[in-house]
């Protein structure tokens, strides 16, 4: 095999070219515009391949330099974020970030999104969307341990939801569940402003070793690249250039660029793949995924200074008479590209063939610094492969970054007031209650780690049993959490962003884990409207205020731009994903109660709820308000967090929740509900004018904890500077809610949460 | 932590069939619960080693892209598998390991698509039926708090041999309440009569769906499943 493709590449002076592209008239542009390519862009091309350039190699620059794969709008802001730390192992800039957790055992993870694809076809491109993030973590020699997903869908009411929503959870679970790999945690939301762009954001962590960490590189002149797994197909042609489409109203007829998943294939993907690397088989190794063949060939040539010669009349294929430009460019999933020395090839192929797994020899490494691409005798690719990833257009594109004055607005505490208590209560469950109807249909015990999975509402912990870890971390948990909410990050862009952060740091603190590190998704509108850019900007200038705040790096990351129909853009989405690290599960905290308990409210002394980006302001239907979003005093946070921390440590807790969204009655509410026969008598009173904001107004760094023992708070407030702890309620059997003198049956309430999936 | 099991060490084997996922879990169980090395044994071995016990695992073997288990039937395998039961070797097939044992009529009954058409993950309350096999003799008295995670997990077998089946007490689990009430409510899948477990004639071959391995200790949410796993091994020895 390999003695044939060196006399192919001897021959290669004397192979004619494929016909190049005519550069003028309107075909011309419309090529170009179909490309995505703009005519500076077009420029450097030119520049760089020395003449015009075949079909093929424009679809390759094209995929290349797409905004999924270049970051050409976001990568000048995305290096201002914070990527060091003790424990980053790994930063930005590989498949995943990696993070030590314990001894030489380290986590892995990253989050992704598949919008566009599971907004056109939803079962499909949310499957393929778990898969794509899977091997991004498993290609760097981590076992997967947990998925999450975050998921944004229009109003319940808008005709596609029921759709979108039940196809895109169906698709989730049957990938994740056949893969074998649990679904512990996640968010989700309906909301307007995602009608048109839903968002579908996965995350995998995976467990490594800090020494087997594999970063692929095509080194070694001569050495063979291989094709391993699912044969190619025309499935998902242009779906990294798509990723930067727009929506028109008329958008569904895109189905055929939506890549068809396989979980069977993925999971022997999967296997064979850590196996290789475990024994150590490949010297490179790269998942095909966004722009195919064509990113994984590049991105592993030019990480080793590398030229590769490839014959795409080797690729297996399961449709007939594909060209070079689609075989480069196809997404078909459960593939990789493997580079291996001729002396373990055979050991090698007696690997992939035990996993069952179709391969084939497809090239050889050169030293020429150029890609070669055959098909059919004819020179399809002939194009230097470092300048054309260090020349990928990078714009500092015009923003305008969003500026806003916010006051009490008084107008509107005044119309809250006004309103029966109960009913909002109701009304915010109705909202934002009870994920059952998803996590049921997501495997989330599978792995045998799970001691918090999604029915206990907070972050998810694993019980991580290593042989890599620190020996006397016995019972060493790993905590993860997915969130952003878009009603703060509506109204505050930057601030909001933060708290996306700070949503994540306080679900993981809650457990009693100490969070160690982040991942984002950046999901945004138009990055060529000054105003998106801004939004852009803001975004990422709050996560990075929040990641140096509370010293969690950022490691890993995507970006998601382009997320508008008919020109309207989607609220500013920047998924942040964490991990973080629990000393002993034993201890862990759920965010609900699994009986009586007496409950406290941890929050900042300067207590001040408010209905900036409320939850509250959604349900009645509230546009608009001149309030901020909840401020942060992050010394607050980070002190709330450490005596979590302390109190589980001496056995004081029972369970610890993060109040977020509706406030700390909503909060205490869904703790109780978790739990058959619990009632809760809330002690903590309010005034009549003030009900609705002590209720439902919402702050940051608050928690409601529970204990099963009455609480020294003297001794304890006088450990804390700039948060207190005071009564809040008692959970007893019972079957009623109480609070300033209401009465609601838990029944009620309980029907409402679960009719918030009803859709 | 680890108990080390008064049990001795039996040999059992689990078999990996591609897209097993569940193989790791039950290593991992045994090893933990009863100091058990668990040896594999590849799908395309024609003879299986010296066991004393063969485990068929979960997952999604071959894909399930027929019904779950259908192509694991049909594989080397299971020829060796049922050379060992017909000398009466214990088995335990375990969700998709129970959709292998019916499909290659090892056990009798076929597994449907949950009532509900989705996947399910939840807890279960599990009742012990009446019989006599050692398994009924060992866990009979209690209920089991198990998990299961599957999308075809409905056992279906016609009236006349639901009818055999009772007769024989070849009916291991049946789906509760809390109370341990057999009702309707109770079965999240549909299963007729509740069925959550079976045994063989013999009562050496034990299918279920759900996952004792999973209810392997109370950080995980339940430790029931142990003396599930206990009894399968009484089997063995």
């Amino acid at each position: 095999m390999q003695k044939d493709l060196l006399r192919q590449i001897e021959q290669l002076p004397n192979k004619s070219r494929s016909s190049l592209i005519v550069e003028e008239g309107e075909s011309f542009k419309a090529l170009l515009k179909k490309h995505k390519i703009n005519d500076s862009e077009y420029q450097t091309l030119r520049s760089i391949v020395g003449r015009a350039p075949t079909l093929s190699e424009l679809g390759v620059f094209s995929a290349m330099w797409s905004e999924h794969c270049s970051y050409k709008s976001s990568k000048v802001h995305l290096r201002k974020l914070p990527t060091e730390g003790p424990e980053v192992v790994v930063g930005p800039g590989e498949n995943a970030g990696v993070v030590r957790l314990s001894g030489q055992l380290c986590a892995a993870f990253k989050m992704e999104s598949h919008n566009h694809p599971s907004y056109i076809e939803p079962y499909q491109g949310a499957a393929t969307g778990v898969g794509g993030i899977l091997r991004d973590v498993f290609c760097m020699g981590a076992r997967p341990v947990a998925n999450l997903n975050s998921l944004r869908f229009g109003q319940r009411t808008h005709p596609r939801t029921h759709y979108l929503f039940a196809n895109v959870v169906k698709g989730i679970g049957d990938y994740g569940n056949c893969v074998g790999i649990p679904t512990v945690a996640g968010s989700v939301s309906f909301d307007k402003t995602y009608d048109g762009n839903i968002l579908v954001n996965a995350m995998t962590v995976g467990l490594i070793h800090e020494d087997r960490i594999f970063k692929g590189f095509a080194t070694g002149q001569h050495n063979l690249v291989v094709y391993v797994g699912s044969a190619t197909g025309r499935d998902g042609i242009h779906g990294a250039s798509m990723a930067s489409d727009s929506f028109s109203s008329q958008a569904s007829g895109e189905r055929s660029t939506v890549q068809v998943g396989d979980p069977f294939a993925e999971k022997l993907v999967m296997e064979a793949t850590l196996e290789v690397l475990e024994k150590g088989l490949v010297i490179g190794l790269q998942d095909m995924g966004a722009a195919g063949l064509t990113s994984s060939s590049f991105e592993m040539a030019d990480r080793a200074g590398n030229g590769l010669y490839l014959n795409l009349d080797y690729v297996p294929t399961r449709a007939k008479n594909m060209t070079a430009y689609e075989l480069l460019l196809s997404e078909s999933q459960e593939r990789m590209l493997m580079c291996v020395e001729p002396a373990q090839w055979p050991a090698l192929q007696e690997c992939l063939k035990r996993w069952e797994l179709p391969f084939a020899v497809i090239g050889l490494v050169t030293d020429s610094g150029r890609m070669h691409i055959v098909k059919d005798g004819i020179l399809e690719v002939d194009v230097p492969v470092a300048p054309l990833a260090d020349s990928a257009p990078r714009y500092e594109r015009p923003f305008v970054k969003p500026k806003r004055s916010y006051s009490l607005d008084a107008d509107l505490r005044k119309q809250l007031a006004s309103l029966n208590a109960t009913d909002l209560l109701s009304k915010i469950l109705r909202e934002d209650g009870q994920k059952e109807r998803i996590y049921r249909q997501y495997d989330h015990h599978i792995g045998t780690k799970t001691v918090l999975g999604p029915e206990d509402q907070g972050a998810g912990l694993l019980w991580i049993r290593s042989e890599w870890a620190d020996p006397k971390e016995t019972h060493l948990g790993l905590a993860v959490a997915a969130a952003c909410n878009e009603r703060y990050t509506a109204q505050d862009p930057e601030m909001g962003a933060a708290h996306a952060v700070l949503k994540c740091y306080r679900a993981i603190a809650a457990t009693g884990a100490e969070p160690l590190a982040v991942t984002d998704c950046l999901n945004y509108g138009n990055p060529e409207d000054p105003t998106i850019m801004g939004q852009i900007v803001a975004g990422i200038d709050g996560i990075g205020l929040a990641c140096r705040e509370l010293a969690t790096p950022v490691v890993s990351g995507n970006v998601s731009l382009y997320n508008q129909t008919d020109g309207v853009s989607i609220a500013p989405t920047p998924m942040i994903g964490m991990v973080g690290k629990h000393q002993d599960v034993r201890q862990s905290l759920p965010a609900v109660l699994k009986g009586p308990a007496h409950l406290y409210l941890l929050r900042p002394k300067t207590w001040q709820p408010t209905f900036g980006g409320a939850l509250l302001n959604k349900v009645l239907g509230i546009a608009a308000t001149t309030e901020a979003i909840p401020a942060v005093d992050w010394a607050q946070e980070k002190e709330a967090a450490q005596a979590i921390k302390g109190l589980m440590g001496k056995g004081l807790l029972t369970a610890a929740r993060d109040v977020g969204a509706g406030g700390i009655l909503t909060a205490a509410a869904k703790m109780t509900l978790a739990s058959e026969n619990l009632g809760l008598d809330v002690l903590l009173k309010s005034s009549p004018a003030e009900s609705a904001t002590v209720w439902f107004g919402e702050s940051s760094g608050t928690y409601i904890l529970a204990s099963s023992n009455a609480l020294d708070l003297v001794t304890i407030n006088k450990t804390l500077q700039r948060s207190e702890l005071l009564a809040f309620a008692e959970a007893t059997k019972g079957q009623n809610i109480s609070f300033d003198g209401h009465l609601v049956g838990r029944k009620q309430l309980s029907e409402s949460s679960v009719a918030s999936l009803d859709i | 932590m680890t108990r080390v099991s008064k049990l001795g060490q039996p040999r059992i084997g689990l078999i990996q069939f591609p897209g097993s996922n569940c193989d790791a879990d039950c290593v991992d169980a045994f090893k933990r619960l009863f100091a058990i090395d668990i040896q594999l044994v590849w799908h395309e071995a024609h003879e299986l080693p010296a066991l004393d016990g063969v485990i068929l695992p979960g997952g999604f073997s071959y894909g399930d892209y027929l019904r779950g288990g259908a192509l694991a039937s049909c594989s080397h395998i299971m020829l060796a598998i049922k050379n060992f039961a017909a000398k009466g070797g214990p088995i335990i097939g375990i969700c998709n390991g129970f959709q292998v044992l019916t499909e290659s009529q090892l056990l009798p009954g076929t597994l449907l698509k949950n009532a509900s058409q989705s996947f399910i993950c939840q807890y279960a309350s599990l009742k012990v039926s009446a019989g006599n096999s050692g398994y009924h003799q060992r866990l009979q008295g209690r209920l089991y708090r198990v998990p299961i995670a599957h999308g075809e997990g409905r056992y279906f077998v016609p009236a006349e041999q639901l009818k055999a089946l009772q007769d024989k007490g070849q009916i291991l689990f049946q789906y509760a309440d809390a109370e341990g009430h057999v009702t309707d409510a109770a079965s999240p899948n549909g299963a007729v009569a509740n069925i959550a477990g079976i045994v063989s004639e013999n009562g050496r071959i034990l299918g279920m769906m759900p996952h004792p391995e999973r209810a392997s200790d109370l950080l995980l949410g339940s430790s029931d499943g142990q003396p599930i796993l206990e009894a399968f091994l009484a089997t063995v020895l």
